[in-house]
């Protein structure tokens, strides 16, 4: 509890520096927002090309789209900036996050937290709004509770993905954005159905990675609609447990990774 | 309070070898240290770069994990145990900034307060005695970016301070600051240190730092230490001699000697002559001169412990080199 408010407070210190450049805050969170409308605008520009999407319709590959984003969007404005640790690691600057009575990674994640996103998980959110009344969801309690889950899932698998890859680092300094092959890869990957992906890829990355789970299984669930490629209904309600595995793994590769940290001469 | 009991720490490294091999190497920055610090003492850690100064500072914090061997602050091991030593310890990297940028000075206080989970009038006795020793209220509402490198480093030393720490590490705390500040941070340490509760590790290059503040000194080189004692021990352990300096009216008469004393040079046909004390104290060299000469000026001039640490740092440079010649 009191470390809770350690957080509190150290949330807050971010909010005021966040604030101390007003007008360049102001520009960023604005160009950030309009990042993400472009980026579910090409889905739209795909259907106008085509009718049906790995044999879904627009409002029906629009729901994945939308858990996606709003999965995202949650992820990226709380963990995106993660990706920072690289430059820690090279210039030795996570001594003074090590020095500290708090855990390393929430330190990190509210001294990074990027803020300019704000608007931009407002616009997944607004993108998932639109795809639930574009398609005639017949209600029941479980699909109310995934409509719920479903996006927190993603953004805690999302969240994962990227702290696992920020975690190169501490192996391979000079990691540059391999990471980023898997964080906004993730993302447009699981922006369109995986139908549409061939073979192996979908294999490795849908199932092997577990990417599968973050939109297309839980829209499958809610639209009541079968999986073309054969997993059952309620495939959709494991999507929960795909993040909660994803997130232990990656708390086990940080911890790994901050024990191998090497700091640098000074 | 602290103890090291053959601390050892390699770091792979790959260097180059030909155009695309890259051969694995360890580099070995502290190897095989053993040291014992008690409570309340204030030990100065020095060493040429790269000696091994800040990584053993580094694994005693808990920021990196030792190699080998044993190591304990507190009674707590500092990797495994890092966020419960961290409420115990206080650190001040004088290359790493443990202030909230952005903030007014004040605010990386009160968020330290949270942080280290002090409680309010603690947290408020501690800070009134900083701001009173390290003249902090002219800049306490300005943010951190724009403080100079002597306002932000008292700024780290309050900040390091405000939960009451029992062991108080310091990498290089004086580095890059002028001399009033750097005396300001001396004389703070110094009135810190004889209070008699924190302990005080320091690693350092300059040496009026050790003078001022420590009893006691660790050379460490190629991460091993080459000297523990205090810096007395040093200078009788590496030779180093005050010596006496006299202008004279007239050379000294031929074949005069101070006993105890080494005629070391001659000036200024005659007129300046300095002796080494070896076996002679200060006091009776002066007279037994005063009595031969005619004296004009005269002074004695403490061993420069700048010189001795350049002696000893030259010596096990050369002693690294014969082990590895024999090993070879």
């Amino acid at each position: 509890m009191a470390e809770f408010r350690a957080y509190a407070a150290l949330l807050g210190g971010r909010l005021r520096s966040a604030t101390a450049y007003r007008a360049s805050f102001a520009v960023e969170i604005i160009t950030n927002a309009g990042g993400t409308a472009i980026d579910v605008s090409t889905v739209f520009v795909l259907f106008t090309a085509t009718r049906l999407l790995g044999g879904f319709t627009l409002g029906e590959a629009l729901m994945m789209t939308g858990l996606t984003a709003a999965g995202f969007a949650l992820a990226d404005l709380t963990v995106g900036n993660i990706d920072q640790l690289k430059t820690y690691v090279r210039l030795g600057t996570l001594d003074a996050v090590l020095v500290r009575p708090l855990a390393v990674l929430p330190q990190l994640v509210i001294a990074d937290l990027p803020l300019r996103k704000l608007l931009r998980s407002g616009v997944g959110l607004a993108v998932l709004i639109v795809a639930v009344a574009s398609n005639d969801i017949v209600w029941t309690p479980a699909r109310v509770a995934l409509l719920v889950t479903a996006p927190l899932s993603g953004a805690v698998f999302f969240g994962s993905i990227f702290v696992l890859s920020a975690s190169l680092a501490f192996w391979w300094v000079e990691s540059g954005e391999v990471g980023s092959a898997f964080t906004y890869g993730g993302r447009d990957f699981t922006s369109y159905p995986i139908s549409v992906y061939g073979g192996w890829f979908r294999a490795v990355f849908a199932y092997g990675l577990g990417f599968a789970f973050v939109s297309y299984h839980p829209a499958l669930t809610l639209l009541g609609r079968a999986d073309p490629l054969g997993l059952p209904a309620w495939s959709g309600y494991v999507s929960p447990l795909v993040a909660l595995a994803a997130a232990g793994l990656a708390g086990v590769v940080w911890r790994i990774g901050v024990r191998r940290y090497r700091s640098t001469g000074s | 309070m602290i103890e090291m009991k053959n601390l050892r720490k390699d770091f792979p490294v790959r260097v180059k070898a030909g155009r695309f091999r890259r051969e694995k190497r360890v580099l070995t920055a502290v190897d095989g240290v053993s040291l014992s610090i008690a409570a309340g003492e204030m030990v100065g850690y020095i060493g040429p770069n790269g000696a091994g100064k800040s990584t053993t500072l580094k694994m005693l914090t808990g920021v990196l994990a030792p190699s080998a061997g044993e190591v304990s602050v507190c009674g707590l091991s500092p990797v495994a145990q890092r966020t419960r030593l961290a409420l115990r310890i206080g650190v001040v990297f004088g290359q790493r900034s443990q202030l909230w940028w952005d903030l007014p000075l004040r605010e990386s206080f009160r968020l330290l307060k949270h942080v280290y989970r002090v409680p309010a009038a603690e947290h408020e006795t501690r800070l009134r005695r900083c701001r009173e020793l390290l003249d902090l209220d002219a800049f306490m509402e300005t943010p951190v970016r724009q403080l100079s490198l002597g306002q932000r480093m008292r700024g780290e030393l309050t900040a390091a301070l405000l939960h009451g720490p029992e062991v108080l590490f310091l990498d290089e705390p004086t580095i890059g600051l002028d001399v009033v500040s750097k005396q300001a941070v001396r004389s703070f340490l110094g009135e810190l240190g004889r209070g008699g509760d924190v302990t005080l590790v320091l690693t350092t290059h300059d040496l009026a730092d050790i003078e001022r503040l420590c009893k006691r000194l660790v050379v460490i080189d190629h991460g091993r230490v080459v000297h523990d004692g205090t810096i007395e021990d040093l200078h009788s352990r590496y030779g180093s001699r005050r010596r006496l300096v006299a202008d004279l009216d007239s050379p000294l008469p031929p074949g005069f000697a101070l006993p105890g004393a080494v005629l070391s040079t001659v000036e200024a046909d005659g007129h300046r002559v300095t002796f080494t004390l070896e076996s002679i104290a200060a006091g009776a060299a002066v007279a037994a001169l005063v009595n031969a000469a005619s004296v004009r000026d005269l002074s004695v001039i403490e061993p420069d412990i700048e010189d001795v640490v350049a002696r000893l740092y030259r010596c096990s440079i050369t002693s690294t080199a014969q082990d590895g010649s024999s090993a070879s």
